[in-house]
């Protein structure tokens, strides 16, 4: 058995059905040895998609993503998509082939030393070197991106340890790894204290963030807030951890989220932060959110804790496990009162946006588009305006909401919601604007070769949106590489890859369109033509 | 504030740059380092020297420990520590300063380790305070070169230990 073949075999034993990549020589063996098995290869059209296709894929699961690609430019051609995982914690396994060992360092054709350059943005890297390794790696490997605060781990493998024969492939049923032991069960004494704080509390108050949803405690969490009547308020990443109608959801917090949401964090007594890093666009000023409440930061990484703010009581521990340990707990609490309060809050709010009458408004297509969708539909929002109007417009009913949100990755949308469809097969549409369409429209070509049915929504408004707004506002109006001129027919770019096109331009019939574009389960495009000055907000 | 880390860590390629590149991605200060094998040869020690505020500090024990090349770290002011550098400091000398230079050594317990006509270079194993004194006292000599080790620490032990 050669390296290749057991690295692929080392793929079976974990599981892995799919993987996204692109070849090159360096990473051949692997790719020929593939062809015995029956996992799915996707060919994707840059290997930057690729790692945001196992992103989609393994967020759409809460499995673990692999994409593989080639020694020099097509593993650093990875690097932001590895970033990108990495920012919001997604579990993947990130294979690229290097050149010969014995021509390590000394710059030949397409080597680039991808462990070094990838290192502050994966969780752990390898550069196997022993052929007999590589059993052990792959299983450290698959266990640590999945494990603790979940992450990329990138391996790098040599051709000639990929041609090397393997003395004797056993894959590991465990691993040790002395170093690495992630906290899983929380401190009962710190629980013990979040308790006397919940029954101390009259304005309670969970913010919750992505980790809630990669623990896989959505149902834990919305139990426990159910219980208790603790109304929850959520990050961007943490968008569907509830329904968006559940009658304790109080929407998205920060700079761009609800002013009800903000509200009620601010004015809470008790601020729950679960799996939330407290970060700049969810917290503006850290410092001041403990000025006048308690605050209990619950995350699987204590390098979070303390980070950006200083929290009261400190509890560190798997998630899911931790609202385990909660339901050995029982208090009585009254929050009735602090619930109507925000309710009126919620009431109140009006949408105070400038909507010109001549175009169709992007948050009622979002919106529409959301309660037109399935179930248990996966979105998946782009980074720029649209990724706002995503934010605070779409309906999460029992679905996914997908986003780059740590990194805010343009072009993130359309490969993601390729993994996203493969690994679930569920309904999945795609919401980007004009400029991070470009980023990504090359993997038409890969929807179209693998039948990867997805539906993709363009908001179209000739601009990079969410920069000429920030431009208005701190350069006055003077734009600057913002304007898009000289970008395709939209229609003409469906039909070269003959994939069904449908248009709005105006704010009549918004609902037929979405429905006629969302009426199969076939790959359809759904250009929006959007005023161009339009705000986020 | 300063604070001294002393970290075990596998002793494997590249986990040095693991450690350096933490310090400047996260714009921890590094004052001093030093590397060196440890009594198990799969293990290797790296001393740090920072300096920063509580929650710097605080933080880069917390990110140290995240990293999986890390075995354990141990976290220990100034005062807590039996902390010693190496120098050997190139001085040329004439028969003015002989005298001097000399004087200077045996107050501070240095050792001339090397001379030539023209040449001698001073040695001396002490604590970073005292070899900013002896660096002091040479300011008015013309020193050719300086090379100096990290600070090297172990924390101290307690006397029911």
């Amino acid at each position: 058995m050669t390296g290749a073949d057991a690295m692929v075999k080392c793929l079976e034993e974990e599981g892995v059905k799919t993987v996204f990549g692109y070849p090159g020589v360096a990473i051949c063996p692997f790719f020929n040895s593939i062809l015995q098995t029956k996992i799915k290869r996707v060919l994707v059209r840059t290997e930057q998609n690729a790692a945001h296709a196992a992103s989609g894929y393994a967020r759409s699961l809460n499995t673990v993503g692999v994409c593989v690609a080639t020694s020099g430019p097509g593993a650093t051609n990875l690097i932001t998509g590895i970033a990108t995982a990495y920012a919001d914690s997604i579990p993947l396994i990130c294979i690229t082939g290097q050149v010969e060992t014995t021509l390590l360092g000394s710059d030949v054709f397409q080597e680039a030393d991808i462990t070094g350059a990838a290192e502050s943005f994966v969780k752990y890297s390898y550069l196997i070197k022993d052929v007999n390794d590589i059993p052990r790696i792959f299983k450290e490997a698959f266990h640590i991106a999945s494990t603790g605060r979940k992450g990329p781990v990138l391996i790098d493998v040599p051709m000639d340890i990929q041609n090397a024969m393997i003395q004797r492939f056993k894959y590991p049923q465990e691993v040790s790894l002395r170093t690495y032991k992630p906290t899983i069960k929380g401190h009962a004494v710190q629980i013990k204290k979040v308790f006397k704080e919940l029954s101390r509390a009259k304005r309670p108050i969970i913010c919750a963030g992505g980790g809630v949803i990669l623990s896989g405690a959505k149902e834990l969490l919305k139990d426990f807030s159910h219980k208790y009547g603790i109304p929850v308020v959520s990050t961007m990443m943490g968008i569907g951890v509830m329904p968006t109608n559940d009658p304790y959801y109080f929407g998205m917090v920060g700079n761009n989220g609800k002013a009800y949401a903000n509200r009620a964090m601010n004015e809470s007594d008790l601020l729950i932060m679960i799996g939330a890093r407290v970060a700049d666009r969810a917290v503006s000023q850290p410092d001041l959110i403990t000025e006048n409440k308690v605050l209990i930061h619950i995350d699987v990484d204590p390098c979070e804790i303390g980070k950006n703010v200083g929290p009261h009581i400190p509890l560190v521990g798997d998630i899911s496990a931790i609202f385990e340990d909660f339901k050995n707990h029982d208090i009585t609490v009254d929050y009735r009162l602090w619930n109507e309060t925000l309710n009126r809050y919620k009431d109140e709010y009006v949408v105070n946006r400038d909507i010109n009458a001549d175009y169709p408004d992007p948050a009622e297509i979002v919106s529409k588009l959301s309660e037109e969708m399935d179930f248990n539909a996966i979105y998946v929002a782009d980074v720029g305006q649209n990724q706002m109007w995503s934010c605070n417009y779409h309906i999460v009913k029992n679905g996914i909401f997908l986003t780059s949100g740590g990194m805010g990755t343009m072009g993130y949308s359309i490969p993601a919601a390729m993994g996203a469809r493969i690994g679930s097969n569920r309904q999945v549409v795609a919401v980007c604007g004009d400029g991070s369409f470009q980023m990504s429209m090359m993997e038409l070509a890969t929807i179209k070769q693998h039948d990867i049915p997805v539906k993709i929504v363009i908001f179209n408004n000739g601009y990079l949106g969410l920069v000429r707004e920030y431009q208005d506002k701190a350069y006055k109006g003077k734009y600057s590489m913002v304007d898009l001129t000289g970008s395709p027919d939209y229609s003409k770019i469906a039909a070269a890859y003959d994939i069904p096109y449908m248009k709005i331009t105006s704010p009549e019939g918004i609902r037929k369109k979405i429905r006629a574009f969302l009426k199969d389960d076939k790959t359809a495009i759904l250009e929006c033509s959007i005023d161009p000055f339009c705000f986020a907000k | 504030m300063k604070r001294l880390y002393y970290v075990l860590v596998e002793n494997r390629s590249g986990v040095l740059m693991k450690v350096a590149g933490l310090f400047s991605r996260r714009c921890f200060n590094i004052d001093s380092l030093a590397v060196g094998e440890t009594d198990d040869p799969n293990v290797a020690s790296i001393t740090i020297v920072s300096s920063g505020d509580a929650t710097t500090l605080e933080q880069i024990e917390k990110q140290l420990n995240k990293k999986i090349d890390v075995i354990k770290i141990k976290t220990f002011k100034e005062s807590e520590s039996i902390s010693r550098e190496l120098v050997l400091i190139k001085v040329k000398y004439n028969k003015n300063n002989r005298k001097e230079l000399m004087d200077i050594c045996e107050i501070l317990h240095a050792e001339i380790v090397d001379i030539s006509k023209t040449l001698m270079t001073i040695q001396l194993c002490a604590t970073p305070d005292k070899i900013a004194l002896l660096m002091q006292m040479l300011a008015s000599i013309p020193v050719v070169e300086v090379a100096r080790t990290g600070t090297l620490a172990l924390q101290k032990c307690h006397l029911d230990q």
